[in-house]
């Protein structure tokens, strides 16, 4: 894991969330982009139809996320040069996942990329993940509280 | 990736294989076989991976990695012609 780093806050930030089956996911993306939010990024969430759609009911006045996007229409507009993110976090519970993550490292190049890497068994996932990027790796399914505590290390957010 | 779902595919590796399963089956069980990066497209959509990505060809069926979210990489093989083609012409030999 990185250690906290001074940077500027960027503009845009990407969050890439996964399959929504591990509990933590939905309340890290929530905190990440509240915390981004209050530190002035523009925040935009990709993932399949059903993490959008319990993002949407947990945020229903977009407080938090105003923008969602199906993951393959966000991947396709990056490519096309239609899109772009200065920070983009990736999180990942599956080998799906770090495809994923590897995905955005080759169409973000210049993008700050953190992958969060979670579940019962992250460490064999993160040992996949050899491409340029920060990982947060921490063993969380249920309680996102200590991994909730690595992250805002990474970033510099109070507790 | 509606298309892809929606083209006669054969399942050539089931539901969780891995990205590394999949390159490794690839190259180990196909002559002609090239590589491509993430964001490659491929019967009009963006195909994700590591980098490299394997694609194999036998005659004209193309047999590529498809990622879903929740299931991890399926290998898949799509018989066409012309995209078989594209692909020879686009993709690159060396990893």
């Amino acid at each position: 894991m990185t250690g906290p780093v001074e940077r500027s806050v960027p503009a845009t930030a990407l969050l890439v969330l996964g399959c929504p089956e591990v509990p933590v996911q939905q309340a890290l993306a929530l905190h990440i982009a509240y915390q981004l939010k209050k530190h002035g990024a523009a925040v935009h969430a990709a993932g399949n139809p059903a993490v959008l759609n319990l993002l949407k009911v947990s945020d229903p006045a977009k407080h938090y996320l105003p923008e969602l996007q199906v993951l393959e229409n966000c991947i396709k507009d990056i490519v096309e040069k239609k899109r772009d993110a200065e920070l983009c976090i990736v999180f990942a519970h599956s080998d799906a996942g770090i495809s994923y993550a590897a995905t955005m490292r080759h169409i973000l190049p210049d993008a700050r990329l953190v992958l969060i890497i979670f579940g019962k068994e992250p460490e064999p996932l993160a040992a996949l993940a050899d491409f340029p990027c920060e990982k947060i790796v921490e063993k969380a399914v249920h309680n996102p509280m200590a991994i909730k505590k690595k992250i805002n290390g990474v970033f510099g957010w109070a507790a | 990736m509606g298309c892809i779902e929606n083209l006669p595919y054969e399942m050539i590796l089931p539901l969780g294989a891995s990205f590394k399963e999949c390159r490794e089956y690839v190259e180990k069980n196909f002559s002609e076989f090239w590589y491509v990066d993430p964001g490659y497209k491929l019967f009009d959509e963006y195909i994700i991976g590591l980098p490299p990505i394997a694609l194999g060809i036998n005659g004209a069926k193309i047999v590529f990695p498809y990622t879903k979210p929740c299931h991890g990489t399926y290998l898949l093989g799509v018989e066409d012609a012309d995209e078989a083609d594209r692909v020879r012409k686009t993709a690159r030999k060396k990893k």
